[in-house]
């Protein structure tokens, strides 16, 4: 045999898997560690920082970055981009996983997850902006949830299940977009009752709109991030159709980014003077502001220009990775940096180590997912038994 | 696509009206609330409080809280700027606004019983109550602990219980609604000792506080803080300096939570409405050009085809006359052939038999 042994063990200790073992385990233990001992013994939140990361990390980033799934499955259902076609299973899949992750998390940081359906079966609080987001986040993950199973039933080879799923594509993705605009504003809007506590940089009457041009940025880019991980890790996995979209999706979606980046800076700035708030620039706020809005917007804006222009996919892959960061930071802003601004710095908020762990843990088991289903199921290839939808 | 272009800027417009002026939102999507005609409230005259933490004490007792680490009547606790917590419903702070060696101010802090409650406003289950008595009321039963009613007080009250695993609550003054309804006074303002704190009707306490200040405009401000703080309270305030000076914060505007809101929520049925009809009409447009495109396409193909059949046929039938003729040819060449080999044996056998014909 001029082959080398692969006893099976070694073949799962990967250094990945090694690591992403040592997350899990340590998840789990911080897991008890909550459901036993409750949020002060996992957290650093506060009466005075009622949000942590758990909240800006998970939710905030986690749904915003998730929105790939809308923005793909939008462009080639309803826009006619069939061009894209390839990045829809890939896109909807990690939008599938990023909600249900999302949800996961909120059960770590809220008092009694078990009540969480009590908004729509016990008591309606209407008036919540709130009650907007858990109603559009639990319908649109079970829209997702369709959305995917085509490729789980052709696994699994349901032909006649699968035939009248694929038949509501554009019932499903119509219902997607409605929902994602709603709650990807509305995730903004929470903030819209708390004028006194957010830094007036970063409030403003706009910011329901704020995020809902950002999460298309943050889809776009991710689709693009994503792909080129894909491209480095999961290559055998990909078919023809999958191997030769790379290129044309990197430049479509760059492209896009950076017209939706350059509109969004400028009602940002237009937002900025329409609440006459230019003295606050000269604050140490307003620099780490314009960090914000130049280093994560007008630059990545000019830099996906520039990769498409030149046909470059390196620049766009980096430039999507950076904007995926600025998507971050911006979340971050506006639930933990710019929030209790005025409070003296030993009131403020940083995150308890076993937050951060708690937040890796829930993207690993995310990444595991992906892995276990991309690695089984026709998300990177066409399954030869059936027609594209 | 059935809606006729006319309906369809109607809707359009409305969509830009309802989200340019949020009065209108507002009108449409929740009713003005100006707090109950007759309800309560609780008048704190900072220039009678003396800073003996009494108050603390009784609302501890008659809400059954755990006891404090140190006790109430050490003073000491006052140096520190506290707020209130899971253990205290209210807390006293003292405050230098003249600078340290002047005499201090004292504030009580508790729930201000907002007349339109952010809290109330913000939670996703309905859990708070403003009763028509004044108090704003916290329902555990539903609540499923999000934390959102903390991060929407604009005055900084819920507190929550981050040491219990299961069964966390959102703490905070009741105003004591239980003993409202037993007729008793809260307890807080039982044990006043200087009447720093009155309860009463919320207009006839505006009205006692517009007295003193007349009476003693030397001693007070005039401005009754909390009068339309945040829509306005049922919690009032009375002082001779300035009030962000005791960490009452007088850049919270007088506009109630809700109208911060409103905006926000009055755009969630326009994008009901217009988003399906907008992006069914994208798709209808894009599939006709997609279609457009196909027939076009279509008919390029078939006249290629026919182009190639007519083009085809055209060469066939030349073929076939070719044939026809070449075969014609052959068969004219053959029969000539065989006439003129006919005609040869013919003469062989003439020459050869006519010598025997003639010997016959
Ligand atoms: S002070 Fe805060 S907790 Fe009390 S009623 Fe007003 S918003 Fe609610
Ligand atoms: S923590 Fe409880 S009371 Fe507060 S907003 Fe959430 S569900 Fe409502
Ligand atoms: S009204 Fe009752 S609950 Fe509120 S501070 Fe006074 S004693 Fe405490």
């Amino acid at each position: 045999m001029t082959q080398e042994p692969t006893p099976t063990t070694s073949r799962y200790l990967t250094p990945f898997n090694v690591v992403a073992g040592i997350v899990v385990v340590v998840g789990l233990i911080i897991t008890v560690l909550r459901f036993t001992g409750g949020l002060s013994t996992v957290t650093h939140l506060s009466d005075d920082n009622p949000w942590g990361i758990w909240i800006g990390f998970d939710l905030l980033v986690g749904v915003a970055l998730a929105a790939g799934g809308y923005v793909t499955s939008a462009a080639v259902y309803i826009f006619g981009m069939k061009r894209f076609h390839a990045a829809v299973r890939p896109a909807i899949l990690t939008g599938f996983l990023g909600y249900a992750l999302v949800v996961l998390a909120l059960h770590y940081d809220v008092g009694r997850p078990w009540r969480l359906p009590y908004p729509f079966l016990v008591s309606q609080g209407t008036t919540s902006l709130l009650f907007e987001v858990a109603a559009c986040v639990a319908l649109y993950l079970t829209v997702l949830f369709i959305e995917f199973s085509p490729a789980a039933m052709e696994w699994l080879g349901l032909k006649r299940a699968r035939g009248l799923v694929v038949r509501l594509t554009l019932l499903l993705t119509i219902f997607g977009v409605m929902l994602s605009t709603l709650h990807q504003s509305s995730l903004g809007a929470l903030f819209l009752i708390a004028p006194a506590k957010l830094h007036p940089l970063w409030y403003s009457s706009y910011i329901p709109i704020y995020f809902f041009i950002t999460s298309i940025i943050a889809g776009l880019s991710m689709v693009i991030f994503e792909s080129g991980l894909s491209h480095k890790f999961f290559k055998d996995k990909m078919d023809e159709e999958h191997l030769a979209g790379k290129n044309v999706v990197m430049l479509g979606f760059g492209k896009a980014a950076a017209w939706v980046l350059a509109g969004y800076f400028f009602i940002k700035v237009i937002g900025i003077a329409a609440d006459n708030q230019w003295h606050y620039l000269a604050t140490g706020y307003g620099a780490w502001y314009l960090v914000e809005l130049l280093g994560f917007v007008a630059l990545p804006a000019f830099m996906y220009a520039v990769g498409v222009r030149e046909k470059n996919t390196t620049i766009i892959r980096w430039t999507a990775a950076w904007t995926v960061l600025g998507i971050v930071v911006n979340r971050f802003n506006i639930c933990l940096v710019a929030f209790n601004w005025y409070l003296p710095s030993d009131q403020r908020y940083f995150p308890h180590w076993m937050e951060i762990g708690i937040s890796v843990f829930i993207v690993t088991i995310g990444v595991l997912a992906f892995r276990f289903i991309v690695t089984r199921m026709p998300i990177l290839y066409a399954h030869p038994d059936y027609e594209a939808h | 696509m059935s809606i006729s272009r006319r309906k369809f800027l109607g809707w359009m417009g409305a969509a830009g009206v309802v989200g340019a002026t949020s009065e209108t939102a507002r009108a449409a999507s929740n009713k003005q609330f100006k707090g109950y005609a007759d309800s309560n409230a609780v008048l704190h005259d900072m220039t009678r409080c003396i800073g003996c933490r009494r108050c603390e004490a009784a609302c501890n007792t008659v809400n059954e809280l755990p006891a404090p680490e140190r006790p109430f009547d050490d003073l000491k606790v006052l140096e520190k700027q506290r707020r209130t917590t899971a253990q205290a419903y209210t807390i006293v702070n003292q405050h230098f606004p003249d600078g340290s060696g002047r005499p201090p101010v004292f504030v009580k802090k508790q729930c201000n019983h907002c007349l339109e409650p952010a809290c109330a406003s913000a939670c996703f289950v309905k859990a708070f109550t403003k009763t028509p008595e004044g108090a704003v009321i916290y329902n555990a039963d539903v609540c499923v602990g999000c934390r959102y009613c903390m991060v929407a007080c604009p005055f900084d009250v819920p507190a929550y219980e981050y040491h219990k695993a299961l069964d966390p609550k959102i703490m905070k003054c009741t105003m004591c609604h239980p003993r409202i309804l037993e007729g008793k006074l809260p307890g807080c303002v039982e044990a006043c000792p200087t009447e720093a704190l009155v309860y009463g009707k919320r207009d006839e306490l505006i009205r006692v506080a517009r007295d003193r200040i007349h009476t003693f405009p030397e001693r007070y401000l005039d401005h009754i803080y909390g009068e339309h703080e945040m829509g306005g309270t049922s919690w009032l305030y009375l002082t001779g300096v300035p009030f962000a000076s005791l960490g009452l914060r007088e850049d919270l505007g007088n506009k109630a939570a809700g109208e911060f809101t409103s905006g926000a929520l009055g755009a969630v049925p326009i994008v009901i409405g217009l988003w399906p009809v907008l992006l069914t009409g994208i798709y209808a447009i894009n599939k006709r050009k997609e279609k457009i495109a196909a027939e076009e396409q279509a008919a390029a193909v078939a006249s290629a085809v026919a182009q190639t059949r007519d083009e085809a046929e055209g060469r066939l039938k030349a073929a076939m006359e070719k044939a026809k003729q070449d075969e014609d040819a052959a068969v004219a060449r053959e029969v000539k052939k065989a006439l003129e080999e006919a005609a040869k044996a013919r003469q062989d056998t003439g020459q050869t038999g006519s010598g025997d014909e003639g010997q016959a």
